[in-house]
């Protein structure tokens, strides 16, 4: 069990309104992430949630149960924080033994209880050490351990992964994953990497100004964004947003055309331009290609593409996997 | 080279510390020598620094002359007692400006510590008369009171400045574990803070013990503290600079062991917060 939902939730500090009156529903075993640039608000409402922060207005629903006037240790929920948030006077047993202890649970199911999550989590070998003793993919281990003994009804992580290096967070997000499908427990899950949020989520929540600017799962995101905000957050590297001419021909104040979904050539194509950058990966191509009257545009070939620096090259885009937006930004729908 | 030019600035560095270790020091440990001497070579137009004759005569004589353990007591209450009752109400202060900070905090912060810069003569009519007026001239717990006045504000900023490094996420993971107050208090914040406040108490019970001023104009015999002891040998029957050097060296030993002992938890103290 781990339904949550948000019926008008707002949150001002002082006069400044930095989540206006928002509904959310989050079914449970979902993983959501919420996604958008620093200082959106993704943070703020995790922590509504979470009930470290007090609503100013709305409803907080935990598995159908107003919430919103209960202490955090109250809602049943763990909290994965960006700094760990370890207590660094307590051995990682200890730790991960806080927040049964203070259930009031027995020594001996405690002792089982951190044990099994300590093997499940491949912490068996520092059990006795302390959190300056660990690195910080230990340490985010020790958070999540502290988390699952609780068995709580769903999961918060505030940008888990963001101190750990490239190699160790791919590696923590499978594991975040894999965690999710073994327990199937509601997850939610704030981050500013769209990777993080199209590679783990069932359903994702854009978050712009503390508005929702729109909920789906990622495949949703990416190939109807709802307006030219999503459009250009989501997908890697970010869609070319094209407005003026090029936009009014194909019946549109601003259109969308992701990377993938240029057709390059050497010779012909619907634009021609000149390369400023080229990245060649091996698995794919990316060229920065400035095309006069259109602007600079980034395009992906798949393996190799024979274009370096000051070459001309054609760019074709893919009119069925165009996105068209009106002028408010809002996007038409065929 | 680089390596001569570094050994050669430690020897400097070294030289210059010890020479202002000694300098700061010297005082005392000329009161010290001074109080085993004898009344004659103490006053001597040629002091000698150690090649005089070793006496305990004046240790004998100021024990003798007065109750010292009855003065020592009585420090011992008033620079302990002002302490906890000022770190009864400094904690909780301490508490909220750093974890549930308003705009105000940093007015309050800096209001509090002008107050230490009044000069205590300023204040001294009035408390005086009000001291008069409750009865508590010569006794301990007006001086435990006035004391924990006068350290308050620098037992608040030393703790504002070792509770604000604790970071707040951890308050909360415990408020997320279920800890209710008691047990976040119990469990995770006196447990990191105990360094801290360890390192307050000593600062404040040094500061108390040493305080001449208020103890000295407030007192005369019941709760008279140990600068009493030293201000009673200095007057009545002309100086008598061995036996007051005597005093003054058995009102200072206590406090000195205790600095001694505690100097890393003291600079710790001390120096928190101006280095991550």
């Amino acid at each position: 069990m781990g339904s949550i939902t948000l019926k008008k939730v707002a949150k001002r500090f002082g006069d400044v309104e930095v989540i206006p009156p928002l509904d959310l529903a989050i079914e449970d075993g979902e993983f959501v992430v919420f996604v958008g640039p620093s200082g959106c608000g993704k943070s703020t409402l995790l922590r509504l949630i979470a009930g470290l922060e007090d609503v100013s207005e709305g409803v907080i629903e935990i598995d159908g149960t107003d919430a919103t006037e209960q202490p955090p240790a109250k809602r049943r929920l763990a909290m994965v924080f960006q700094s760990y948030a370890l207590y660094p006077h307590m051995s990682v047993r200890k730790n991960i033994a806080f927040p049964l202890k203070m259930a009031g649970m027995e020594k001996s199911a405690i002792k089982a209880k951190v044990d099994h999550a300590a093997k499940t989590l491949n912490l068996s070998d520092y059990i006795d050490r302390r959190p300056g003793q660990l690195s910080g993919g230990q340490r985010q281990r020790v958070a999540i351990g502290r988390a699952i003994v609780r068995e709580p009804s769903a999961f918060l992580f505030d940008e888990p992964l963001s101190n750990l290096d490239a190699a160790l967070r791919g590696n923590m997000r499978i594991e975040i994953s894999e965690l999710h499908q073994t327990l199937d427990t509601t997850m939610v899950y704030v981050t500013h990497d769209q990777v993080e949020a199209m590679t783990m989520a069932d359903k994702i929540v854009v978050l712009n100004a503390g508005r929702i600017e729109q909920v789906g799962s990622p495949m949703e995101l990416y190939r109807e964004p709802a307006n030219v905000f999503v459009a250009s957050f989501i997908g890697s590297p970010s869609m070319n947003i094209i407005t003026g001419a090029p936009a009014a021909e194909a019946g549109a104040t601003t259109i969308g055309i992701r990377p993938e979904h240029f057709q390059l050539s050497t010779d012909g194509g619907q634009w021609r331009g000149v390369v400023g950058v080229s990245e060649h990966l091996g698995s794919d191509t990316f060229l920065r290609v400035d095309v006069e009257g259109v602007g600079t545009l980034t395009a992906r070939a798949e393996g190799e593409f024979p274009a370096r620096h000051g070459d001309t090259v054609g760019l074709t885009p893919d009119p069925e996997r165009m996105h068209r937006f009106d002028a408010a930004g809002l996007r038409i729908v065929r | 080279m680089a390596r001569q030019v570094t050994l050669n600035r430690r020897l400097i560095n070294t030289a210059v510390a010890w020479s202002l270790g000694l300098l700061i020091f010297f005082p005392i440990l000329w009161t010290i020598l001074t109080s085993f001497k004898t009344e004659a070579e103490a006053i001597s137009l040629q002091p000698s620094l150690f090649g005089f004759d070793w006496t305990l005569e004046n240790y004998q004589e100021v024990n003798a002359r007065s109750n010292y353990p009855r003065f020592f007591a009585n420090s011992v209450i008033i620079a302990v007692g002002s302490t906890l009752l000022g770190l009864c109400i400094a904690v909780p202060a301490a508490w909220a400006m750093a974890f549930v900070p308003s705009n105000r905090t940093r007015g309050i912060l800096m209001w509090m510590l002008s107050t230490k810069m009044l000069p205590p003569v300023g204040v001294l009519i009035p408390i005086y008369l009000i001291f008069r007026e409750f009865g508590l001239l010569d006794s301990r717990i007006g001086l435990v009171f006035v004391l924990m006045m006068v350290n308050l504000p620098i037992i608040i900023w030393m703790l504002f400045t070792y509770f604000r490094e604790i970071p707040g996420e951890i308050l909360e993971a415990a408020r997320m574990d279920g800890a209710n107050m008691k047990s976040e208090i119990l469990y995770v914040l006196t447990p990191m803070a105990v360094p801290g406040i360890a390192s307050t108490m000593l600062l404040c019970v040094i500061l108390a013990w040493n305080e001449a001023f208020w103890t000295l104009v407030l007192t005369t015999t019941q709760a008279a503290p140990l600068t009493q002891f030293i201000a009673s040998f200095s007057s009545p029957e002309g100086l008598f600079y061995a036996k007051l050097s005597a005093a003054s060296t058995m009102a200072i030993a206590p406090v000195l062991i205790l600095g001694w002992f505690s100097q890393k938890q003291l600079v710790r103290g001390l120096t928190f917060g101006a280095v991550k």
